[in-house]
Formats: C-alpha cells, sequence, structure tokens
C-alpha cells in the first residue's frame, strides 16, 4: 500500500469526440479538441510547471509559469489557457523559458515564508515542488522588501500580514502562505457553487476574502472542502494535517453519509486517518464532498462510543459488560425462549441502511432462516417504500432510473420535495454547475429551499401546502394533456395506449386544472401551467425527489404520479431525463436490493413465488415461510397488543427516527428482549437488554449501493475497535441461535448475493476492484451494469399509467391545530445526527430550530430565539422559534437531528397507504410561547440517564 | 393488532387508491395489495373482524377481503 497519487492534468477534461493531433516536445499528442496544451502534455507524460491550474477547475492563466513555446508564434503562451490545434509544434523548456520561469517564482518567494521546515504542507507543496522544478537556488531581490509574511517589518506593524483564521473547526486559513493563485476561489464557485470566497485588493492588496472579508466561519462558506483541496501551498490546509503530518498511505472507500456515496481516499498514517480526501475516479462526486464526508469522521473515536457487550434482564437496570460469548448466548436464550412462549413469529428485526450490502443481507438471513419468519423491515419504510412500490409498478424496477453523470444532459430539473443542497449536497452542486449553464430549474416545495435562490441560480418555486402533492403532479399532468403537450410517439411506442387513454381522460378533467385545484394546493395556475411548459418542452427533463414526495399519505400515489409525468413527455430511457429517488441513507437503496423488505427476498422477489423461495431453500438449506411479515409500524401495532416481543435493531435509531415518539416506547417497552447493535448508546438503547457494539465503515470491508444504484466498495482501513465488524457480530448471534453461517471474508457474502440475485449476477469484488464500481443491473446482459435504465423499453415491459386521484390526508388543521408542520434536513447535520452530532459540526447547528412565519409568530406573540410549545394531537414539545419567510404563513418546519428536540413526539401514525410509510411531512400543529422544555422532555432526559448507565466493573478478587 | 379500527383503517386506505379505477379494478387490486404486504396476523384479525360483520369497511373492501378471505387456504 502507498499514497495514491492522482495525476494533475492542469486543465479540465474536453468531451469533444474531435480529435486533435499536435506535436510536443518532439512526440506526437493526439487529443480532443478543446484540451489545453498544458493537458496535452500531461497526456503525454510532460507535466509543465504550473501554479494556478489544477484540473477541477477551468483555466485562469495568471501564475505565468506554465508558459511554452509554439512555432511559428510570437510570445510564450501561458499553455493552461492556449488549446490545441492540429500541427502545432510546441515546446516546454528552453533557455528562454527556464528563465521566465525562474523570474517568476523568485517574485513568489521573496513573498513567502521560508518555514518549509515546519509548515503543515510540507512534503504536499506545489509551491515547493515548482521551486524544485525551476531549479529556484537564490532570491534576487530578498525578504526585506513590502510582504504579507511578518507580522512586523522593520520594527513597525505590517499593516499587509493577517493572522491566521482558525474559526472553521476542520480547516485553517494562512493568509501569509497565500500566493493568490485564486484556485480556491474558483473552486467554491465552478465546483460548489457556492461562491463565498472572492480576491478583494487590487495589485499587491489582493487577498482572498470569505464573504466581505468574514472568518470562514462567519462567511456563507459551506465547509465543503473544495478551496482546501484546490489550494497549491499550506494557506489552506486541514487542521488534522497541521496536528498529525502527512499520511504515507490511502485507502480508496466509500463516504457513510448521504444516499449520493462520494468516493473518498481515506488518507492514513498507520491505522490513524489523516484525512478523507474526495477522489477523482469516484463516478457519484467526480472528486467533490461535502463538509459530513470531508470531515465530519471524528465520531468514529468519539469518547462515547461503545466497545463492549453488555446485557442487563432489566431496562431500569444498569449495564454490565459481558464478553461476547455471554451477550450472543443471553441474547439467543431470550429470543429462542420468546418464540417458545409466544410462538415462531413473534420475534424479528431491522437491518441497517447505514450498513453494508453484505450485513444487510446477513441480517435478514438470519431473520428468514434462522428465526423463521419474514418479519425484517429496514428504515426504508419510513423514507422511499413508496419509491420502490411507485416505481415497481409504473416501470418495473424499485430504483432511479439515472447516473449522477446524467444531470450534465439534463435542459430542464424539477426538484419535487428535497432540499438537495442540504441533504445531497455534492449532487445539489453538480445540479447547479449545470443550471449556470443554463439549464432551467423548477422546485415544488412548501419551504423556499437553498436550492430556490442560490448564486447565479433562479429557480420557479412552486410552494403548495403540504400534502397537496398529488393535485400539484396530476396538475402537471392535466396542462401537459389537455395543451397537447405529450410526447405521442414515445407513449404509442413504450406504453400501454389504453392505460395511457384512460388516465388521460382521468387528468384532463376540469377538477384537476391548476385553476381548479390551486384552492386546496395553494399554488398559482399561472406559475404551474408554466412549469409544465417548461418541463414538456424545454429538452431533456429529469425529476428529482426526496421525502416530501414519499412521507404522506399518498407518498406511493405522487411516486406513481411522478412516473405518469415522465412517461407522457417521453423523459425516461436516455441520458438527462428520468425519475430520480434522492435516497437518504448511504445504502437506502442497497438494504432494498438485499431483500430487507418483510415481502420481498433479495432482487425484490415476492417471498411467495415458490421457485424464487426454492432457489434460497436450496442454498440455505432451510424451509422459508411463504407469507410475508410485519413493517416496522405493524411491529409496533404487534408489541403493543403481545404478538411481537423480541426484535434485533442493527445500526437504526428507531426510537428517534420513527413517528409518534410515545407509541414507539409502548412498543419497545412492551418487548422481552430489544437488542441493539450499534456504534453508541442511541435513543432505542434505552429500551434495550442487549447492546452489541458495533465498527464503523473505516474498520470493515464490503459494498454500499448509492442512490444511482451504483455498488462501491467499502474498504477497510483500521482494525475494528469493537474487536469484530458487524457482519462477524450479526454471524456470532446466528450461531449462538443454532443457526451457521460461515464466511470468511464479504466478498463470499457477495458471492452468495450474485448468485442468487438476477440483477447481480455479474457483481464480484474482482470487478470492483477493476472497474470501481457498477451500477445493477449488472449480469450477462450488462457485464459493466447499467447507467441507463429503461432504454428502448421498460423492464416491466409496457410502461403503466395509473390514475391518481387526490386524497387529502386525515390529519387536517383545525381550531386546536391551525398549523401545517413539515420535517426536514440540514447539511451540517446528518439524520438522527447519532454521527454528526459527535463532531465539531454541531458548530453550525447546535439545536434544532422551529421555522416560523412572521406572520403566524405575531399573531402568537413569538419573537425571534423565544421557546415556543409545539404540540399536536400525538404530543407536545419544546424549541426555540427562527423567525422567516422561507415557510408560507399556515406552514412552520424543523428539522430532526437533536433527541431532546423530539420532533418525533409530535409526528403521528398517519402512513403512505401502500407502504405503510409514515406521513412525517404533514402534522397538524399549535404554537405558543413557553418557557422551557416540557413534561414529556424531562421525564424522557431523565429516563435516557437512567437508562445509559453502565455498572462498574468488579474488582478481580 | 389490539383494535381492528386501525386495520380498517388501513385496509380502507387501500380501497380510496383504488376506488378511481373503478369497481372491476378495484376491488382485486386491493385483495391483491392486502395478500402481498399483510402479515398474516393481520390478514386473521381482519377476516376476524370480516367475519363479525365488516363494521366501517368501504363496500370494495368489503368484496375485495371477502373473495381474498375464500381464495386463501384457511391456515392463514
Amino acid at each position: 500500500m502507498s499514497l495514491i497519487e492522482e495525476i494533475d492534468f492542469g486543465t479540465p477534461r474536453s468531451k469533444s469526440e474531435t480529435m486533435v493531433t499536435l506535436t510536443i516536445d518532439g512526440n506526437e499528442v493526439t487529443v480532443p479538441e478543446g484540451t489545453s496544451i498544458m493537458r496535452a502534455a500531461m497526456d503525454a507524460g510532460h507535466q509543465i510547471p504550473k501554479l494556478c491550474a489544477t484540473d477541477m477547475v477551468d483555466a485562469f492563466g495568471s501564475c505565468r509559469l506554465c508558459v511554452v513555446e509554439i512555432e511559428g508564434r510570437a510570445g510564450t503562451p501561458a499553455s493552461c489557457t492556449t488549446p490545441v490545434m492540429n500541427g502545432l509544434v510546441v515546446h516546454t523548456q528552453n533557455e528562454r523559458l527556464k528563465k521566465l520561469r525562474k523570474g517568476v517564482m523568485e517574485l513568489y518567494i521573496s513573498d513567502h515564508p521560508l518555514d518549509c521546515l515546519t509548515c503543515g504542507a510540507n512534503g504536499d507543496c506545489e509551491l515547493q515542488d515548482m521551486a524544485g522544478a525551476v531549479g529556484l537556488r537564490d532570491v534576487r531581490y530578498g525578504y526585506e522588501g513590502e510582504n504579507h509574511v511578518f507580522a512586523k517589518s522593520h520594527g513597525e506593524i505590517n499593516a499587509a500580514w493577517m493572522p491566521k483564521d482558525e474559526s472553521n473547526p476542520y480547516f485553517t486559513y494562512d493568509p501569509s502562505k497565500c500566493i493568490v493563485c485564486s484556485r480556491c476561489v474558483r473552486a467554491c464557485e465552478e465546483v460548489q457553487g457556492t461562491f463565498a470566497l472572492t480576491i478583494s485588493g487590487r495589485g499587491f492588496d489582493s487577498r482572498v476574502s470569505p464573504g466581505m472579508s468574514e472568518s470562514f466561519l462567519g462567511s456563507e462558506c459551506v465547509s465543503c472542502g473544495a478551496c482546501v483541496q484546490a489550494c497549491p501551498t499550506a494557506t489552506l490546509t486541514e487542521k488534522s494535517v497541521i496536528e498529525i503530518g502527512q499520511p504515507e498511505h490511502s485507502v480508496v472507500t466509500t463516504c457513510a453519509y448521504c444516499g449520493v456515496g462520494c468516493t473518498f481516499k481515506a488518507e492514513m498514517r498507520g491505522e490513524e486517518v489523516v484525512r478523507m480526501v474526495p477522489y477523482k475516479d469516484g463516478k457519484a462526486n467526480r472528486g467533490h464532498s461535502c463538509v459530513k464526508g470531508r470531515f465530519a469522521w471524528g465520531y468514529t473515536n468519539h469518547k462515547e462510543r461503545i466497545l463492549n457487550p453488555m446485557i442487563r434482564d432489566r431496562i431500569e437496570d444498569p449495564w454490565r459488560e459481558v464478553s461476547w460469548d455471554e451477550a450472543f448466548s443471553f441474547a439467543a436464550a431470550k429470543m429462542r425462549g420468546i418464540q417458545t412462549k409466544y410462538g415462531r413469529d413473534a420475534i424479528g428485526g431491522i437491518t441497517s441502511s447505514r450498513c453494508t450490502n453484505e450485513e444487510t443481507y446477513l441480517v435478514q438471513k438470519l431473520i428468514r432462516a434462522g428465526f423463521g419468519n419474514n418479519n425484517v423491515d429496514t428504515c426504508a419504510r419510513v423514507c422511499h417504500s413508496p419509491t420502490g412500490y411507485g416505481l415497481s409498478q409504473t416501470f418495473g424496477t424499485s430504483a432511479g432510473t439515472q447516473d449522477f453523470d446524467s444531470v450534465e444532459d439534463t435542459d430542464v430539473a424539477v426538484i419535487i420535495g428535497a432540499n438537495p443542497a442540504s441533504a445531497h449536497p455534492v449532487f445539489a452542486s453538480r445540479l447547479k454547475k449545470r443550471l449556470r449553464q443554463g439549464a432551467k430549474l423548477i422546485v415544488i416545495d412548501p419551504r423556499r429551499t437553498e436550492m430556490v435562490e442560490s448564486p447565479h441560480v433562479k429557480a420557479l418555486h412552486l410552494p403548495l401546502m403540504p400534502g397537496t402533492n398529488v393535485a400539484v403532479v396530476t396538475a402537471l399532468a392535466h396542462v401537459i394533456v389537455t395543451e397537447g403537450l405529450a410526447d405521442e410517439a414515445f407513449i404509442r411506442e413504450r406504453c400501454d395506449w389504453s392505460e395511457f387513454e384512460e388516465w388521460a381522460a382521468f387528468v384532463a378533467q376540469p377538477k384537476h386544472s391548476p385553476e381548479a385545484t390551486a384552492i386546496l394546493t395553494g399554488v398559482d395556475p399561472k406559475d404551474l401551467r408554466e412549469a409544465a411548459r417548461i418541463y414538456a418542452t424545454g429538452g431533456n427533463g429529469a425529476i428529482y425527489y426526496g421525502l416530501g414526495v414519499t412521507e404522506h399519505s399518498q407518498g406511493s400515489t405522487t411516486v406513481i404520479a411522478i412516473a405518469n409525468l415522465a412517461m407522457v413527455t417521453g423523459n425516461i430511457g436516455r441520458p438527462g431525463v428520468g425519475v430520480n429517488p434522492l435516497r437518504g441513507q448511504n445504502n437506502v437503496q442497497g438494504s432494498c436490493d438485499m431483500g430487507s423488505f418483510p415481502h420481498e427476498l433479495p432482487g425484490y422477489r415476492h417471498i411467495s413465488g415458490e421457485a424464487v423461495r426454492d432457489q434460497f431453500e436450496a442454498l440455505w438449506n432451510v424451509k422459508l415461510n411463504p407469507e410475508p411479515g410485519l413493517r416496522i409500524p405493524n411491529m409496533f401495532d404487534a408489541a403493543i397488543e403481545g404478538t411481537f416481543m423480541g426484535i434485533y435493531v442493527q445500526g437504526e435509531d428507531i426510537l428517534q427516527s420513527d413517528p409518534n415518539t410515545k407509541h414507539v416506547v409502548a412498543a419497545l417497552s412492551a418487548m422481552e428482549c430489544v437488542i441493539v447493535h450499534d456504534l453508541f448508546l442511541n435513543e432505542t438503547a434505552n429500551y434495550a437488554h442487549v447492546f452489541l457494539p458495533g465498527s464503523s465503515f473505516l474498520e470493515k470491508d464490503g459494498t454500499f449501493t448509492n442512490a444511482e444504484r451504483r455498488i462501491q466498495r467499502v474498504r477497510k482501513v483500521m482494525t475494528p475497535k469493537n474487536g469484530m465488524a458487524d457482519w462477524e457480530v450479526t454471524i456470532g448471534l446466528a450461531k449462538a441461535m443454532g443457526f451457521e453461517m460461515k464466511y470468511s471474508h464479504p466478498s463470499e457474502i457477495m458471492d452468495e448475493i450474485a448468485a442468487l440475485t438476477p440483477t447481480f449476477t455479474g457483481v464480484s469484488y474482482a470487478k470492483l476492484d477493476e472497474l470501481g464500481s457498477v451500477q445493477w443491473p449488472c449480469n450477462e446482459k450488462a457485464p459493466e451494469g447499467t447507467p441507463v435504465m429503461h432504454i428502448g423499453g421498460f423492464v416491466r415491459g409496457k410502461g403503466k399509467f395509473i390514475v391518481t386521484e387526490y386524497v387529502a390526508t386525515d390529519e387536517r388543521t383545525g381550531p386546536r391545530f391551525p398549523l401545517l408542520l413539515t420535517t426536514g434536513r440540514i447539511l451540517s447535520q446528518y439524520n438522527v445526527g447519532a454521527q454528526t452530532r459527535r463532531t465539531e459540526n454541531v458548530v453550525w447547528h447546535a439545536e434544532d430550530r422551529l421555522e416560523i412565519h412572521p406572520h403566524d409568530a405575531e399573531q402568537r406573540g413569538v419573537r425571534d430565539g423565544d421557546w415556543v410549545r409545539l404540540k399536536s394531537r400525538a404530543g407536545e414539545t419544546t424549541l426555540r422559534a427562527e423567525i422567516t419567510d422561507r415557510v408560507s404563513p399556515g406552514v412552520v418546519y424543523t428539522t430532526f437531528h437533536h433527541p431532546d428536540t423530539q420532533a418525533n413526539v409530535i409526528t403521528t401514525e398517519y402512513s403512505d397507504w401502500a407502504t405503510n410509510c409514515p406521513e412525517y411531512k404533514v402534522t397538524a400543529v399549535q404554537i405558543s410561547p413557553s418557557n422551557g422544555p416540557s413534561d414529556w422532555q424531562k421525564s424522557y432526559d431523565e429516563q435516557a440517564r437512567h437508562s445509559r448507565r453502565i455498572a462498574p466493573a468488579e474488582a478481580a478478587e | 393488532m389490539s383494535s381492528p379500527d386501525r386495520l380498517v383503517y388501513m385496509a380502507n386506505q387501500i380501497g380510496t387508491f383504488f376506488r378511481s379505477q373503478g369497481h372491476d379494478k378495484a376491488v382485486p387490486g386491493i385483495a391483491d395489495h392486502i395478500k402481498k404486504f399483510w402479515d398474516p396476523r393481520m390478514k386473521r384479525a381482519i377476516f376476524a373482524h370480516l367475519d363479525a360483520g365488516g363494521t366501517g369497511l368501504e363496500p370494495n373492501v368489503l368484496e375485495a377481503l371477502t373473495s381474498l378471505k375464500q381464495s386463501l387456504p384457511a391456515a392463514s
């Protein structure tokens, strides 16, 4: 193993297919038209000295170090800004060029500290490298002149010197080391799209300035790390590098946060992570990252991490640390005891959408084959289960249709119920890049999200009332059908025509028009019509959606309505279009693929299918139950009823993340054995009898599958701190329960998955190592995977139009609860916050706040920052108010990242009709001023403290 | 499910989605959905409720459950 050095070609790759041939230093080089001479030279293996150029941003031509000579042309053009042409003869090194470069470097170094030995970038500094490359041996100008280097010069205060900015928790900005190449500024603009940085001043006064000369933390900076990556000197440096030193080896792995699935290099020194750097060859992120994946990995060695197994008889008792064997046999005895007493179907488990495919597969295997029932579910139940249902009904697959690269060919993007800038930041950056090139954006969301307005991006925003998605999407279809914008040729070829006619007649009814539905949706009919026209006629139209679509009583109906919309406009089956669910957690797609749903075996095949069961029974050597098992909400109901008494929960905090907390507490309290397998004593663990410590993504091998169906390797970079990878823990528990599973490495689990799952037959660790990643289906028909689905025809055969009648949710506002609460996420925090709350990310978001419109706030006497009581018919909690017009009057909004806020005490048990996915996004509430935490919050906190006690180890005799 | 109310509610919710497809498509649609996605104890409970008169069930749902009950082996 060694440090993976990625080649910096200096300027971005040209997409042109026309090839150009030229001669560089006597070698003939053929490259795509539009390539820079600098990049062409690098292609031929000749590195032209450079400072302001890097291939993550466009060429800028400011440092003048990359000058070359071209025969027949006057002067010495910069090779980064000069494109190749047929027949050019280029020289990159001669006496004249050498002299010029040395002169440039002398000027740079005359205003740069010479503390290389103690500098954080020592060993990873392009300025140092270039000084070496040009043979700089002395600086004729000396170091005494005007400079940015010393706090004092000639005994006077040096006004040009600026102190280090250490406000960002993860990196420092040292202006004295800055060469003003503006790579950071351009990375912030071109890659991230935030435009937080600029160069202030001119000439010698030029400096990198966050916002209006603010601190990094005080500016609009979102801490994505692109500027740090772009910086060629120690000006912007990771604090971890300053503390530890340069890494010595690196391993390519996959981020364990959101469903974008960014590829990173874990840069290591021994078993210590020095930094995580986004990998240019990562096909989801293309070298970009966000604050979570890039920096927020400190939770993996947080002091609250539990490293020893623990058990207790009653949840009132303190935890007792025991050996793995004792924990396994205790758990096994309890679970088998429950089955003896209450029946085989009285236990079940929940797979983790944060764990690997292999681990998820093993948990569902343990449940189906070891427990002997199908009571297995996963957190996708509460997020994207309607996606699975809706897309399989209409298209025939339970997954998004595109890869993320597809956005580069999109002309019109429609975002429904998603806020990628917060929840899928790297995708948001890639989308914004396309929008700045001229693509159009439509945002359908109750809240004016960060996507609606950002630098050089202005969306057409349809601010609908929460719960009216079906009415809005059906109204869009109404406009497309009645204004003759349907793509008839596509529909006739790819879809069932009679079903289309039936559907078209349905949506064309006047009651579905934007004008007729405006009264309930709150959307201006003119805007809605415009949005429909843009989507139907603006070129490649792509729909991206999130939990604002699925987490409703009509979640599945909206997914179907979206699929209808894509089919009626022919926006399916080629790059740039499609229906793209933005998956919440890193491996939600994978956990669904791996048979985590109670009715489906891996590969989305219903458990009642005899042929499919036969295949699994033969390999697993057991008889499988042909009846579907309980879904998570059904498990809770059955627990309260007394027929479901034991649960194994891997890597999921159901108490904090599931709706109607009191109901979940009642269910967990009713169970006789709750096994929590996690990194931390999460909220669910307060009601657990067995705690099995988990391992982080840095400590195990496996694969994650992201929102584009991309299967990517997770690679172990350190020994599990708890002693065992999660897949080994599941095997241990299974063995204690009398069900042996023998694997010596996760690759063997993947081989079994490939043998049993038609869409995975071509997947193996060897192939993933070779190709980097593959998108399923990956089989004989598509040996290298499938970036875009439904090309030439739908997986199910003909695309199926299904009518989507809008039905108001039963969760209604009234005199007692006049406002609608909807929920969402924030950039710096992730899901229930178990990981991100245990990192420095809390500087951006230390508590959940309630967003409320000034009008509603004033009526209730609420001022910004006041504590307010938030009450629904399910429960009440308190949190502080933030007054903003991002939300409409009548709508309030909060995040759910902190357990003390308990946003889910408020949410109700209403759920999607098809999948029981909870209706998180609509809760009728009332708000009133408050003095502090509610009684529930206090008693919850007390119970949690009590429950988390760990008994001190007994002294040895 | 301690109270059949919740199952009746869920079944009617499924019925509501299929309603706009017309009776002839709705009844098999509802039956198929419940067959595919409900755990045996949930089916048993709703069938018991059906036997007790099926109070609260929408007509399409009542018909779907009746046909589903007949089509399934007595064991489930």
